[in-house]
């Protein structure tokens, strides 16, 4: 064991006990356990690492960098770090975490490296190791996104638990003067042989005064008793009764309303300003001008300038806002409309001069050598993120010290990007972070909480709640950008697959072609192609776009499965056997996809809807974020030539399944959020205005429309890979391919629509 | 000055008789588990009971409510939500959760009248309530359960 030695740490107070002085001294590179500075306490309790602290009352209180956005992750992570200490799950309590480099997403930054999943290479260890040195000791790297929470503090959160439990451990042999390794722990209390016990609690001021261990063994999986089971989660209760805060919920004393009109042109901003009648109304205090907010990294194009008032109540804010008589300067952006946005697309797919993500063989000639040839050019569109909860942000400016309860994705950039904005120092700016109505990646962008920041600074010390309007919401977006591809194929006389290529075109996000991942779930596919070239031309449009669940993966999925679905379709194939021949290298996704084909019946007739009318069936498989899904669907046309789908079986290897309850519901969540996009989702623009506005010009799949969803999860000892976000991308082809199935027509446009 | 009777005590609020319901319940009352989310009656939100009657509070005035009673998530009592949380807590519904008091009160007046509803039934009784969390199967599930809990 290496034993972290005294430094100068202190971790925590215990009461009328004082100061207790522990810490280190060589740190071992990269380690995440101790945080810079100490956590902070209150009295009765002790921090015993930078992820943990114990109360005298028992109360394990864990420490949350990641965002709660729904998905479940901070009773995943709670379950790490109480596996490995043992505590009692009944004693666990949660605690936003601060800004410490420990927290920093490690994993996140080196999954988004230009390197395929197969590749375990030399080049590739030497650079994830180097990325990870590099955001173990760069500020502001904490996020919740890509997938990755779980994959990045799978080790630190469990190597909390375990070193806390050794230092309860020690300090209870100490206590009774017998040997550590005559003591257990388990659900919160240390046994003696002899009988004798304490627990947790008990030992805690003891064990804060103990050297921290620094590489405890981490059980085994055998050993686990919450990894590995449907632990409920920690958050369900208070979303029951009202009681779970949003950030919309913030109420500090005095609090005043805003609301917002945005330039309707995507990133333009107010010319002139009349806002007499507005201020003439009850209660309204103030119309502030809000200059665009520049769209900074992830993102191109800005959000657009605006008006806000400021009243004693929301809807007098929000009624002002209909008597500004506003002059709009549209800027560049007026010019965009999804009409130029396809017609550059179409010019892009087309280009010479595409970038090539992958290549392998000799593409051209196998395609020259083909007996059979085909081409299919796909498409989806703008999607926006319509987070139930809409932006919002409460604000408060007072005395130089800049106050938030906001919802963020990305903690230090709304930090940095406030402070830059009043002008002030980081280390005065505090966030609040309660629950976040829904992420899905709108939530990176901190352009709602820029602009409460700014109105923050016009009410004279008093707090300010910004809350957009549906319509802002849906009309202000950052975008997941519209895409063409155009994929080929050759087959050879038997039917073999010998010649495959994809040419995508769209938004890049401004990522330099090295980082560029708008190929990610198409040219790193496991799918084993004789000859192959995926390529992307960028193609960017004056509107703000950005990162939508599953990112890159939510078209290639789209692409690739349904384009691989028409190769069998020409080679007279099953799509299933066609699928696992080309899979014949990568054994977990043929687990996948044939344990999914058997629990859909797969080769049986599908049968027929209750309402009679017969049943198509169609499947995909896909990877995204270091986890398999293999989705089945069965799917109708009504009368109206609606698509209706029935059920989905879907598969998932995830590796480890940390607990099977939260990675079900990501996966019925990730059905339900892909096929509002396969089924409705659309936003398009004309003159650089987004048309819809509201639920009824955006529509999202609603409870009638949901079809049953059976999840199996392969068991696995695997590391655990993402689960937020892979489900997404498989429904889809998976529903587009059963359309074929039942009527023929291959739909190669989202959203989904029969002739 | 108007006077309404909510969560069964009888309050007196100083907002115009135009206000929408749910902002007289959020920010005059304190009563924040009722949410907004579109304003126009399109997605579930903001549902409360308007005198057992499930109710999009954004699209309600408080000049329309009157004498009748307003139940909010806050207040909600009886043995359809007891059992409808119960089978909430036991599938483990909820995502996010920012449209589920919108989901439970809907879910509740469905049952107050319908107690043994059918799927078509909890269809049209739940279709106007959005989750952009996909939490939908586990809610039919959750209802069908609550139901068996109360034969
Ligand atoms: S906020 Fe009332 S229905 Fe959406
Ligand atoms: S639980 Fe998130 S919107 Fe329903």
């Amino acid at each position: 064991m290496i034993t972290l030695n005294r430094r100068h740490v202190v971790l925590g107070t215990l009461g009328a006990a004082g100061a207790l002085i522990v810490g280190w001294g060589v740190l071992p590179p990269r380690q995440r356990l101790l945080p810079g500075e100490p956590l902070a306490t209150v009295p009765g309790q002790v921090a015993l690492n930078g992820w943990v602290k114990l109360s005298t009352d028992d109360t394990v209180t864990v420490v949350m960098s990641q965002a709660e956005m729904g998905q479940g992750i901070h009773t995943g992570l709670a379950m790490l770090l109480a596996d490995e200490m043992d505590a009692d799950w009944s004693k666990v309590r949660l605690e936003t975490s601060n800004f410490d480099k420990i927290y920093n997403n490690q994993a996140m930054i080196v999954d988004a490296l230009p390197f395929a999943p197969e590749d375990h290479g030399l080049g590739k260890r030497v650079a994830q190791h180097l990325v990870r040195k590099v955001i173990r000791e760069v500020p502001g790297v904490i996020a919740t996104g890509g997938s990755s929470s779980m994959k990045d503090q799978w080790l630190p959160m469990r190597q909390a638990g375990a070193s806390a439990r050794r230092m309860l451990l020690s300090a209870a042999a100490a206590l009774w003067r017998v040997p550590e390794t005559e003591c257990t722990a388990d659900s919160g209390r240390v046994h003696h042989a002899s009988g004798r016990s304490a627990s947790y609690g008990e030992l805690a001021g003891r064990a804060a005064g103990l050297a921290v261990p620094g590489d405890v063994a981490l059980k085994q999986p055998s050993q686990f008793k919450l990894i590995g089971t449907a632990v409920r989660r920690l958050d369900a209760a208070a979303k029951l009764d009202g009681s779970a805060a949003f950030a919309i919920d913030a109420s500090p004393p005095g609090l005043l309303y805003a609301s917002i009109v945005m330039c309707p042109t995507l990133g333009g901003s107010v010319a002139t300003l009349n806002s007499a009648a507005a201020l003439a109304l009850p209660g309204v205090h103030k119309a502030v001008v809000l200059a665009p907010i520049p769209g900074g990294m992830l993102s191109v194009g800005a959000t657009s300038g605006g008006v806000a008032v400021i009243a004693d109540t929301p809807f007098q804010a929000m009624r002002a806002i209909d008597s500004l008589v506003i002059d709009w300067d549209p800027g560049a952006g007026a010019a965009a409309s999804t009409r130029a946005i396809n017609a550059a697309l179409t010019e892009a797919i087309g280009a010479s001069g595409r970038q090539v993500h992958h290549e392998n063989g000799d593409v051209d000639a196998a395609m020259q050598a083909a007996a059979t040839r085909i081409s299919a050019d796909y498409q989806v569109p703008m999607l926006a993120h319509a987070t139930m909860e809409p932006q919002n942000c409460t604000a408060q400016f007072k005395d130089g010290v800049a106050t938030l309860w906001c919802a963020t994705q990305a903690p230090p950039m709304a930090r940095s990007a406030v402070a830059s904005a009043l002008k002030i120092d980081e280390r005065h700016v505090q966030l609040h972070i309660p629950y976040l109505g829904g992420g899905f990646g709108r939530r990176y962008f901190p352009d709602v909480i820029v602009q409460a920041a700014l109105l923050a600074r016009e009410t004279g010390g008093a707090p300010v709640q910004l809350l957009w309007t549906r319509e802002q919401d849906m009309t202000h977006d950052y975008y997941r950008p519209a895409f063409k591809c155009r994929a080929q194929a050759g087959l050879d006389a038997q039917g073999r697959l010998i010649a495959w290529s994809t040419q995508s075109a769209g938004s890049s996000l401004g990522a330099p072609s090295m980082f560029d991942s708008s190929t990610d779930g198409a040219s790193n596919m496991a799918y084993r192609f004789a000859n192959a070239r995926m390529s992307h031309q960028p193609s960017e449009a004056p509107v703000s776009l950005g990162i939508w669940r599953s990112v890159a993966h939510s078209q290639n999925g789209f692409f690739t499965e349904s384009f691989i679905d028409e190769c069998a379709v020409a080679a007279k194939r099953d799509p299933v056997e066609f699928r696992a021949d080309l899979l014949r290298d990568a054994p977990r996704h043929l687990q996948v996809l044939h344990r999914a084909a058997e629990l859909a019946h797969w080769g049986e007739a599908p049968g027929a809807a209750p309402s009679g009318a017969p049943l198509g069936r169609g499947i995909a498989i896909h990877r995204a974020f270091g986890s398999i899904v293999a989705q089945v669907a069965d799917v109708s046309v009504d009368s109206s030539r609606a698509i209706r789908v029935h059920r989905v079986i879907c598969v998932v290897d995830c590796g480890t399944a940390v607990n099977p309850n939260l990675i079900r519901q990501q996966m019925e969540s990730a059905v339900v959020f892909g096929l509002s996009a396969a089924l409705h989702g659309e936003i398009t623009v004309k003159h650089g205005q987004v048309q819809q506005g509201n639920f009824d010009g955006y529509a999202t799949l609603r409870f009638d429309e949901c079809p049953a969803i059976e999840t199996d999860i392969i068991a696995s000892a695997q590391p655990p890979g993402g689960i937020g976000e892979a489900g997404t991308p498989p429904i889809a082809p998976a529903v587009a391919n059963a359309v074929f199935a039942l009527t023929g027509q291959r739909l190669r446009s989202l959203p989904l629509k029969l002739a | 000055m108007t006077t309404i009777n909510i969560n069964g005590r009888r309050l007196t609020v100083d907002a115009p008789p135009e206000t929408p319901l749910l902002w007289v319940l959020r920010t005059e009352l304190d009563l924040r588990g009722t949410k907004f989310g579109c304003g126009k009656a399109l997605c579930g939100a903001c549902t409360v009971h308007l005198a057992g009657k499930a109710v999009r509070s954004c699209v309600t005035p408080l000049a329309a409510v009157g004498e009748r009673e307003v139940t909010t998530i806050e207040g909600v009592a009886g043995p359809e939500i007891t059992a409808l949380r119960r089978a909430w807590l036991d599938i483990d519904v909820v995502q996010c959760g920012y449209c589920q008091s919108g989901q439970l009160m809907s879910a509740c007046a469905l049952l107050m009248s319908t107690p043994a509803p059918t799927d078509a039934a909890i269809d049209a009784a739940m279709a106007g309530n959005l989750c952009r969390c996909g939490t939908y199967p586990r809610i039919r599930a959750a209802i069908h359960q609550a139901v068996k809990s109360a034969r």
